[in-house]
Order: structure tokens, then C-alpha cells, then sequence
């Protein structure tokens, strides 16, 4: 990993929209190298011996805390898990004498999830540790974002000059912004689409083109990206019914054929099967969402490593 | 504080005197006898015992008004006190507010009015002209008891916090009022269209993730409530108006004959929405209405210049650090203003060339006065002698700590800023400690 971590000086991973093309290289370079350590048979080295990160996670989470956790697990850092539900937030404490609490016992990282946009950058104003955002709302997920951006390397040997459609529910999701920034950085050329009751009024202003059919979006894309459509926004009659958003969005085999004959689909997960994506397609071979996953962990551990050898050995 | 006048002469000489009232903008002195204006005029003369005042190189107007303030007391003294925002009104230039009715409990019945003009005298650093709420219990129900809260000193109605949701109710009030010839103040915000909303729809919530407050969350009502006070002919006020549009059917209206006003925040024509990227996502920069657009900056700058808007209010909204130090989606809505609007003012429009110093003056002075139908807002010869004394050279840096409010929420800290208030005269005495 010689010379890779020249472009890495931050202490915090808060969003990709404060990234430049080089940094995001740097990651995704990084973490190119992590990758074989899961095809070994013992899938642990000692590069975060010693250290300490803290998974604070105040939103429910499965697939980005478990990704997290094996990332510091097989870099040997000691970890420590805190959520929303039984700590001491739920209790009356304030988010930030939490993190003050957090930092009296000296971690290296901190590793936040919440469901208010900007508090991964209020902590890391607060915080000597480095903080990594897991998701902030419906802000950014960069994490995300960069194991997308690895998994669309992997299979068009490149993110310049590509194609990218991401369907769905574009207002809540963090997954699509991250997206979008790291994609325009290295050259793609993005299209959005979904109902207009979830597309933000101004979301051309984030440097994407808008479609409001699906059709449209994906015509001759190279990556196919369909967004998790919440249950709880129907609720707030964002759209009237799983079928008409399935009617309008839901990405079939037949309507997956105005994409390139190349194309991948992907999704970052949890998926609605029979909503926002069929199954022959979510399981089918364009499919390459088991890949993002295990990506995820590969990802994981390059940010985890770039962060925290920034701020250790290094100066010692 | 006491209406009685001080039994003295005072001379304030030398200054540039500005009354949009009597159209006057003359280097000239001021002649205060028993706590009213006598003459102005070039080189006066006084024999006997007098104050004399140098205010040389300074402009004098007549006392500042800002109609829009939370004083926070009853209920909330850990916010502000009555005390604490009436230094704070001093400290800032004004002379006179007008404060909200949602304290807890809120201001709707006699005796509530009656505590706060009671503290407020007792602390006469400025004079209070209490608003009522609209609605019993700001309930946005029943109608308050708006007659004995008028006997009482209320000079609006208002359940400002809140909008009067209720077309029914509204156009009560509007028909209501009328009776004692005050004005209905409207909050003016769909709550169905804001619904979890916390700063501006646009571009940069789009980019920041959070939920939006769309500029039609405002126009709807001004729209709606244009039409019932056309209909009931009754007098209307648009509290911190925030958009064009709002503005343009405002100007619209009242070309055709309605009886309706409004005010803006100097914080709505100096800082857009973009502000909540830049600041960090800064709880400062979080109030309602939200900060808006540059496109709606230009259109209230506009209104601002053309006469359209009455009045510039601060719209001071003090939180306890304590609930401000969080994330934004959970932190109140509001930010403090008195101590900076003159200083935001003088430098941002003045300074900048998007209306006069006498213009200015009027939408501080003159303009709220007339909006509330209140005494002051004039130098003539037999007003009280409420008076501001500005410094247009004076460099003011904004430090929250030095505030003399409790509250310490303005996202201005650290600017610095050309042009400051330097003291105030109630009734003809100086109040407090004056600048320079």
C-alpha cells in the first residue's frame, strides 16, 4: 500500500461531496488491496492493532453496522458498539454530551450513524477522534457510495465516461447524493428518476439530469441503480400504492432491455422484491448486488485503515 | 416606565438629522424640553440650565421600532426576561417593541397583558407594546378576548409562532379587530405544506438531505388571507414575509385598495438559504420562515426600495444555549436579533447601495409606527422625544457574548460591520451606557 496514502490527510469521512477525484482514488485503490484478505483462510491482519473504534449507530442498521464490524474485526481493531435504542440518548442525554462521554474514553474512530443530516459533522467538530459517516439521513452515506463506485470499477474497468441511472425514491435516500457526487468527481454521467412526489424541486442544482420515466433514465445505461422505496412514505401519500409504484418504477427484465446489453443492476439494500425491482431481475446475471456487499467490507477496512494510520504511527 | 417627562431642557447639537415623517435630512440641533420635541433647527441657543449632547459626525433619528420581538416572559425567563430584552432593545438602538403573545402561558387575557406592561416599567430601558394572540390558548380556535386585552395596552393580534390555520377564525379576526382599529398579524405558513420541514426547499436541501419548507407554505396563506381581508375590509399584517411572491401579491393587493402591510428580517435580505450548508449545518441558521433563495433576497431588496414593505422587525427569538448546542433537525426554530439588525441594516443596505439612510430610518421608525398605529416614529415638534442616535463610521463586531440579551443564537458572529447605533433618549433621558 505503498504510496496510496500520499492523497489522504483528513481526519474525518464525513461526505464525498468534500472529496476530490484523487481522494476517492486513493480509497477505492486502497481498498483493492484489502479485498484478497477475504479469500484467505485466516481473514485477519494486524494493520489496526491497538486501536479502538466505536460503531454508534442511533438508526437500525443490519448490512452497514455487520460491514463495519468485519472491517475492524479483520484489520484487528478493538471495537465497540453503541445503539440509539438502550443508551443513554434514549435516556435524555444530549447527542453531544454522549459523544463528549464517547471521547472521554479515547477511541481512534468513531463510526456514526444517525437520522439527522449533519450530526457525523457535528461530532467531528466536537471530537478529537476521527469520525467516519455510516449515513446521515437522507444527507450522504459516503461508504456506500465508494463500495458502489469500487463494485462499477470492478466490472466496467472504469467510472469516467459511464452511464448511470438511479431509480427511485430520490428525495429520502442519502445512498443517491453520495452517489452523485462521487460519480460526477470521476467523470459519469448521471440520471435520476422517480416519482415526482419523492424528486426533490431543485434536484437538477446536484449536477444530474432528471427523468420522470424509467424508461428515459435507462436507455443505453451502463450501471442501473434502483433505490429501497420506504414504507412509511406511502403514509404520507407520496405515492398511493406498492403497485403503481412498481406500475411506474419497478425494474422488470423487459424493461431492463432499453438499458446497454452490458448493463449491471445494482441496489444498496434492503431490497423490496416485487416493488422496486423483481426478482428475476435482483436475481438474475446482470445482478451484481451480492458483490456490493462483500465489497463493502474491503471498502470499510481501506477507509478505516487510511483514517486511522493518519493519526497514529505515523507521528509517533 | 414612566410617561411622566423629566423636567429638563436637552440640546442635542449638531447631527444629522433624519424624520421621514416631516421628509427632513438636515444637519441641524434638537431642542427637548420636559420630554418633548420643541425645534429643530440650525445653532440653537439655550439660556439657563440644559444637557447638552455633542452629536457631531452622528445622525439622529426618531426612536426605533422593531414590531416583532420575543420577550419570553411569562413562562420562559430561562430564554429572555423582560429585563434582559429591553437592554438588549437599548443596546441595539430601539427605542420601542412589540412582543409576541406565545409565552407560557400566552399572552390572551388582561392580566397576562398586564404583567408584562408591569415588568416592563419597571425596567424602562424601552417602551413594550404587548400583542395579543388571536386565538384563546393559541388554540387557533375561538377568538380571544381581544377587547380587554386592547384596554389593557395590546396594539395587534397575533398567534405568531403559530399561523392562524382556520379560514373561519381568520376572517373573524380580521372583521373583529376592526372594532378597536388594530391590525391582524399573520404567521404566515401552511403547516400541512411544511409538515416536518426545517430549513427551505431548493436546491441546497436537496443537496443537505434535509426536509423542506417550500416557499408556497408561505404564499397560500398570505394568498388566502389577502382575499378575507379584502372582504372584511379589515387591516392585515404579514409578519417576517420571506418570499417574492408573497411580496408581489402583497403589492398587488394593496394597489387594489386592501388594507395590508408587512415586515421582513434583515436575516431574509442578507443571508439565503445557502447559509446552512456553509455554516455547517449551524442551528443558527435555522428559523421560520427559513432562509430563502438569492431570487427571493432580490425581490424582498426590491420591496424594500419601492416602498412595498412597511417595516424591517428582528423578529428576536431567544433560545437557552443549552436547546440551540444540538443537531439542527431537533433544535428550535429562531435566532436573536436586536442587537444586530442596525448595525445588518446600515452596513448590508445602506452600505450596499439597496435603499437610503432616510429610507432606512422610515422602515425602523416611521413605517412600524404607522403599521401598529403607535405614538413615536417622528421628531415633530410635540412628540415625546424618543430619539436614536446612530454612528455610520463605527465599526461594530458582532460578539454574542457581549450581548445584552440572554441569548446568544445569531448566525452574524464574528462579522464585522460598518455603522452602529450609539444610544437612545426615552422621553428626552438618555437610556444606559451610549457608544463613542
Amino acid at each position: 500500500m505503498n504510496g496510496v496514502e500520499a492523497a489522504w490527510n483528513r481526519k474525518d469521512l464525513l461526505g464525498i461531496a468534500d472529496l476530490d477525484a484523487e481522494e476517492i482514488v486513493t480509497i477505492l485503490d486502497t481498498a483493492e488491496s484489502f479485498s484478497e484478505i477475504a479469500d484467505r483462510p485466516i481473514k485477519k491482519v494486524p494493520t489496526l492493532r491497538g486501536k479502538t473504534v466505536i460503531n454508534l449507530f442511533f438508526e437500525p442498521s443490519t448490512r452497514t453496522r455487520s460491514s463495519f464490524e468485519l472491517a475492524e474485526k479483520r484489520l484487528s481493531a478493538d471495537s465497540l458498539n453503541f445503539s440509539g435504542s438502550g443508551s443513554a440518548l434514549s435516556k435524555g442525554e444530549s447527542l453531544i454530551d454522549t459523544a463528549m462521554n464517547l471521547e472521554a474514553m479515547s477511541p481512534d474512530l468513531v463510526v456514526i450513524r444517525h437520522q439527522h443530516p449533519g450530526v457525523p459533522h457535528l461530532l467531528a467538530q466536537r471530537l478529537d477522534s476521527g469520525v467516519i459517516n455510516a449515513g446521515d439521513g437522507a444527507h450522504e452515506h459516503p461508504t456506500q457510495a465508494l463500495l458502489d463506485a469500487f463494485t462499477i470499477r470492478r466490472h466496467k474497468g472504469r467510472i469516467e465516461g459511464l452511464k448511470v441511472a438511479i431509480v427511485g425514491d430520490i428525495t429520502h435516500s442519502r445512498v443517491v447524493r453520495s452517489n452523485i457526487h462521487l460519480l460526477n468527481k470521476l467523470g459519469a454521467e448521471v440520471t435520476v428518476a422517480g416519482p415526482r412526489t419523492l424528486m426533490p424541486p431543485a434536484m437538477e442544482s446536484l449536477g444530474v439530469r432528471v427523468a420522470h420515466d424509467l424508461e428515459s433514465a435507462i436507455t443505453g445505461a451502463d450501471v442501473v441503480m434502483m433505490l429501497r422505496v420506504q414504507f412509511e412514505r406511502q403514509a404520507r401519500s407520496l405515492f398511493p400504492s406498492n403497485k403503481e409504484y412498481f406500475d411506474l418504477f419497478g425494474l422488470t427484465p423487459e424493461r431492463l432491455e432499453a438499458a446497454h446489453p452490458e448493463a449491471i443492476v445494482m441496489h444498496p439494500g434492503p431490497m423490496n422484491r416485487g416493488i422496486e425491482i423483481s426478482s428475476k431481475v435482483a436475481d438474475g446475471e446482470r445482478s451484481v448486488i451480492l458483490e456490493q456487499v462483500a465489497n463493502g467490507v474491503a471498502v470499510r477496512m481501506a477507509i478505516l485503515y487510511l483514517l486511522a494510520s493518519g493519526r497514529g504511527t505515523d507521528k509517533e | 416606565m414612566s410617561e411622566t417627562p423629566e423636567n429638563t431642557t436637552v440640546l442635542l447639537r449638531g447631527g444629522r438629522v433624519i424624520d421621514p415623517s416631516q421628509d427632513l435630512d438636515t444637519v441641524a440641533d434638537v431642542l427637548i424640553e420636559d420630554g418633548r420635541v420643541v425645534r429643530i433647527e440650525g445653532d440653537i441657543t439655550v439660556d439657563g440650565e440644559h444637557t447638552m449632547i455633542d452629536v457631531t459626525d452622528r445622525v439622529v433619528t426618531p426612536g426605533l421600532i422593531d414590531i416583532h420581538v420575543h420577550l419570553r416572559e411569562p413562562g420562559q425567563e430561562y430564554k429572555e426576561t423582560v429585563a434582559s430584552g429591553l437592554r438588549s432593545a437599548a443596546a441595539g438602538g430601539f427605542t420601542a417593541v412589540a412582543c409576541m403573545a406565545n409565552t407560557a402561558p400566552v399572552n390572551d387575557n388582561r392580566a397576562i397583558t398586564e404583567l408584562i406592561m408591569t415588568e416592563a416599567a419597571r425596567h424602562p430601558y424601552a417602551r413594550v407594546y404587548p400583542i395579543g394572540t388571536v386565538s384563546k390558548g393559541m388554540k387557533g380556535e375561538e377568538l380571544a378576548p381581544v377587547g380587554e386585552m386592547v384596554e389593557a395596552g395590546v396594539v395587534a393580534i397575533s398567534d405568531d409562532g403559530l399561523p392562524v390555520m382556520n379560514a373561519a377564525l381568520m376572517r373573524r379576526a380580521l372583521q373583529y379587530a376592526q372594532h378597536y382599529d388594530i391590525p391582524v398579524v399573520q404567521h404566515a405558513e401552511d403547516l400541512d405544506l411544511t409538515a416536518d420541514g426545517v430549513m427551505h426547499e431548493g436546491e441546497w436541501s436537496a443537496k443537505l438531505g434535509l426536509p423542506g419548507i417550500p416557499g408556497v407554505s408561505e404564499d397560500v396563506i398570505v394568498a388566502r388571507d389577502l382575499l378575507l381581508t379584502d372582504d372584511t375590509k379589515g387591516r392585515y399584517h404579514v409578519a417576517h414575509l420571506s418570499t417574492g411572491r408573497s411580496l408581489r401579491m402583497v403589492r398587488e393587493a394593496r394597489r387594489l385598495g386592501v388594507r395590508a402591510t408587512c415586515e421582513v428580517s434583515p436575516h431574509h435580505v442578507i443571508l439565503s438559504d445557502r447559509h446552512v450548508a456553509d455554516s455547517g449545518f449551524h442551528t443558527s441558521a435555522k428559523m421560520k420562515p427559513p432562509l430563502r433563495p438569492e431570487s427571493d433576497i432580490e425581490a424582498l431588496r426590491e420591496g424594500l426600495a419601492d416602498g412595498t414593505i412597511d417595516a424591517i422587525a428582528s423578529d428576536h427569538a431567544p433560545h437557552h444555549p443549552n436547546e440551540k448546542d444540538t443537531q439542527f433537525s431537533i433544535a428550535p426554530f429562531g435566532i436573536v436579533g436586536l442587537e444586530t439588525t442596525v448595525s445588518l441594516c446600515l452596513d448590508r443596505l445602506v452600505g450596499e447601495g439597496v435603499i437610503s439612510l432616510p429610507r432606512l430610518v422610515e422602515l425602523l421608525s416611521t413605517g412600524p409606527a404607522r403599521v401598529f398605529g403607535l405614538p413615536g416614529g417622528s421628531l415633530a415638534p410635540g412628540q415625546v422625544a424618543d430619539v436614536t442616535v446612530l454612528d455610520l463610521e463605527r465599526t461594530v463586531t458582532v460578539e454574542a457574548s457581549r450581548f445584552e440579551s440572554q441569548a446568544r443564537n445569531t448566525p452574524f458572529e464574528g462579522w464585522e460591520l460598518k455603522g452602529g447605533p450609539v444610544g437612545t433618549l426615552l422621553a428626552g433621558r438618555p437610556v444606559g451606557a451610549w457608544h463613542g
